[in-house]
């Protein structure tokens, strides 16, 4: 279970988060919508512990544990996973490798014994196929020369590797095709299970056509202020953010 | 020159007027070279090619003649990689049969035996090619015969310094590829305490022939590495060459290579690693005198503590080297902000038909891709290592034989434990 109460965050001496709070009980789907500039991606930087995001109030725990006391990869294997809205290139790093590094060091930190590179392989490939992804995505630098869609995937096929306990899925939606956007629900769909919970930061209804939350968030000027049902997202979409930010003031 | 350069200069000419009716070979060669090593000394500040590196560490010293005494060199031994290839070992510059194999396929001699000073280096340009040719007094002296695949050589140099006194060798090194003949050469360079490993290379790669020159410097920690080698490519030949630079106080690896035939290919990469106070120098001259020739370079830096890293590239085209193609790149990774690179890449050009590019990075780590790495559960340590391989890559892909690149690998992967350390 994710726990936030009174969360403020500032970059670069700019408050961004004033005052967030926010449940997620485990094995609960909850969305986070809101216009541009709202601090829906400094929530999800400040969850995963990116340098540059100061805490200023408030406190995070995550499974009982203080979740910003913790370094990005103790969050990782605690069960935290964040899916980046702009995926990182990193050139001469095969993903493959780059996949079983993560999944071993995880492993490592929960005192579980290491895969080697055939029972990794093994596990990836399933994944891929049951992603409907190309097997050379594999053998590939890490994003490098992957268009945008291909980034995604790539993310969700980590996060299907990884098996996190927490997703927090950053705009995976944006600058994806109907079919792209189908491969991603469905990353997400076979990950729920009554242990999973996830957060789905996006800016659009139409991911939660495919993704249905349990419940959906309004973040407006870095606070919450209005929670519904999975309704409410396709409010958001018929009326816009200005007449429920207008209906909250 | 300086009253320490100066002084250090004169140590080696004492020495040269000792041993001079000792040494092996042509006298007359030997008394140019030390007239030339008299004029210009160690080279200072002063000497353009010399403007970013300075001997003064190097002329403070007193350096003596190694001990003839056969040294115990087992733990030397050990440290070099287990290659499955004939080597030849050379202690404190001085070949011994009892350390080396003999390989089948090619021919062996020592410098001592079959002194050939030959006609690439110019001790009158580089004083240490003076300094070289005027003290060399063993070496290894390698000929492919025509249409011969040699396989692989190693060429290992143990220096064995005893505490408190500094010794200096000048290995002479010639290597002969007829027509059409292939070897991959893999030079290891290791060492103890404190001397100057001061080698001359003399490479001839004949028409249709390929000479793989790998080469893996980790020098003691205290001691001054120089390398010159003068490489002539001729019509269709391959000379490619890589280094890479982890070891030693001082060094410096400098090239002169030459296409000299037609559609001749050279590629010059390195890597050079470096902490503390190290400072090394990657110096190459690309000469383009014959049309349709390619030439690649990309050296990599990672420069921690406050190492120093220099690189001065060179591609000069001659009037008729039409259709050459020269590429040339220099990056470092500064992982300290106490560290410094040199980069002085320039191109000659004097055919009008060419495609020659250079350019040169410096850059940190990337905290973008640290916080990626970190992000999917990869501890800060393990993620720096993974950063520094990726920037290596480039460098060290292209070596296609498993076991050197194996070697190499293993040796960035121990300095990278004694860096994070």
């Amino acid at each position: 279970m994710l726990e936030i109460r009174g969360l403020a965050a500032e970059v670069e001496g700019k408050g961004i988060l004033r005052g967030i709070d926010l449940v997620v009980p485990r094995g609960e789907l909850h969305a986070i919508m809101g216009p541009n500039g709202s601090g829906k991606s400094t929530l999800a930087y400040v969850l995963s512990g990116r340098e540059g995001y100061e805490v200023r109030a408030g406190s995070v725990t995550f499974d009982g544990h203080d979740l910003l006391a913790m370094t990005p990869e103790e969050r990782a294997a605690a069960g935290l996973f964040l899916a980046f809205q702009y995926p990182v290139e990193l050139p001469g790093v095969g993903n493959a490798n780059f996949m079983r590094t993560a999944l071993n060091a995880m492993r490592r930190a929960r005192g579980e014994p290491e895969l080697d590179a055939v029972q990794f392989l093994k596990l990836a490939r399933a994944e891929i196929k049951r992603l409907s992804m190309p097997e050379d995505m594999l053998k590939r630098n890490v994003n490098v020369g992957f268009s945008g869609g291909e980034k995604k995937r790539n993310e969700i096929l980590q996060m299907a590797i990884l098996r996190p306990t927490f997703a927090i899925l950053d705009e995976t939606d944006s600058g994806l095709d109907i079919d792209a956007l189908k491969i991603v629900a469905g990353g997400v769909n076979t990950l729920r299970r009554p242990d999973f919970s996830a957060l789905i930061i996006t800016h659009y209804q139409r991911l939660l056509d495919y993704i249905v939350p349990d419940r959906v968030h309004v973040l407006a000027e870095g606070r919450i202020v209005r929670s519904g049902g999975p309704e409410l997202a396709r409010e958001l979409e018929a009326h816009g953010y200005a007449s429920v930010a207008a209906e909250v003031a | 020159m300086s009253a320490a350069l100066q002084a250090g200069a004169q140590d080696f000419l004492a020495r040269y007027q000792g041993l001079k009716q000792r040494l092996p070979g042509d006298a007359l060669i030997r008394e140019e070279a030390a007239r030339a090593f008299a004029a210009s000394g160690l080279p200072g500040a002063r000497n353009e090619a010399w403007k970013y590196t300075s001997l003064r560490p190097l002329s403070e010293l007193r350096f003596q003649e190694p001990l003839t005494a056969i040294a115990d060199c087992d733990r030397l031994l050990a440290l070099l990689p287990a290659i499955d290839a004939p080597r030849l070992v050379f202690v404190d510059g001085r070949r011994r049969g009892d350390l080396s194999s003999t390989p089948q396929s090619l021919r062996v001699y020592g410098f001592a035996q079959t002194p050939d000073f030959g006609r690439l280096p110019m001790p009158e340009r580089e004083p240490l090619t003076a300094l070289n040719t005027m003290l060399a007094e063993d070496g290894a002296v390698i000929r492919v015969p025509e249409d011969v695949d040699a396989g692989t050589l190693v060429l290992a140099s143990l220096g064995t310094a005893p505490p408190g006194r500094p010794v200096a060798f000048h290995p002479r090194h010639v290597v002969r590829l007829a027509r059409g003949a292939r070897l991959m050469l893999v030079e290891i360079s290791v060492g103890q305490d404190v001397y100057l490993h001061n080698a001359v290379s003399e490479i001839v790669v004949s028409e249709d022939a390929t000479l793989t020159h790998i080469r893996l410097q980790q020098e003691a920690d205290r001691a001054f590495h120089f390398s010159t080698s003068y490489i002539d490519v001729a019509a269709r030949g391959t000379y490619d060459g890589f280094a890479l630079n982890l070891g030693g106080r001082l060094s410096r690896t400098e090239i002169h290579a030459r296409l000299s035939g037609p559609r001749g290919v050279v590629h010059l990469n390195g890597a050079q690693l470096l902490r503390g106070t190290q400072h090394a120098d990657f110096t190459t001259v690309v000469s383009h005198d014959a049309p349709n020739c390619t030439s690649r370079q990309t050296v990599k830096n990672v420069l921690a503590g406050r190492a120093r890293g220099v690189f001065q590239g060179r591609i000069e085209v001659a009037r008729g080297a039409q259709k050459t193609d020269g590429y040339q790149m220099n990056q470092a990774l500064l992982l300290s902000p106490e560290a410094e690179i040199d980069s002085k890449p320039e191109l000659k050009i004097y055919a009008d038909d060419v495609k020659c590019s250079h350019g040169a990075t410096v850059g940190e780590l990337d905290a973008d891709q640290l916080f990626y790495l970190r992000s999917r559960g990869v501890p800060e340590r393990e993620a720096r290592a993974i950063l520094v391989r990726a920037f290596l890559a480039e460098a060290l892909d292209p070596i296609a034989h498993a076991g050197a690149r194996a070697a190499l690998d293993q040796a960035v992967a121990r300095w990278w434990e004694r860096e994070a350390a």
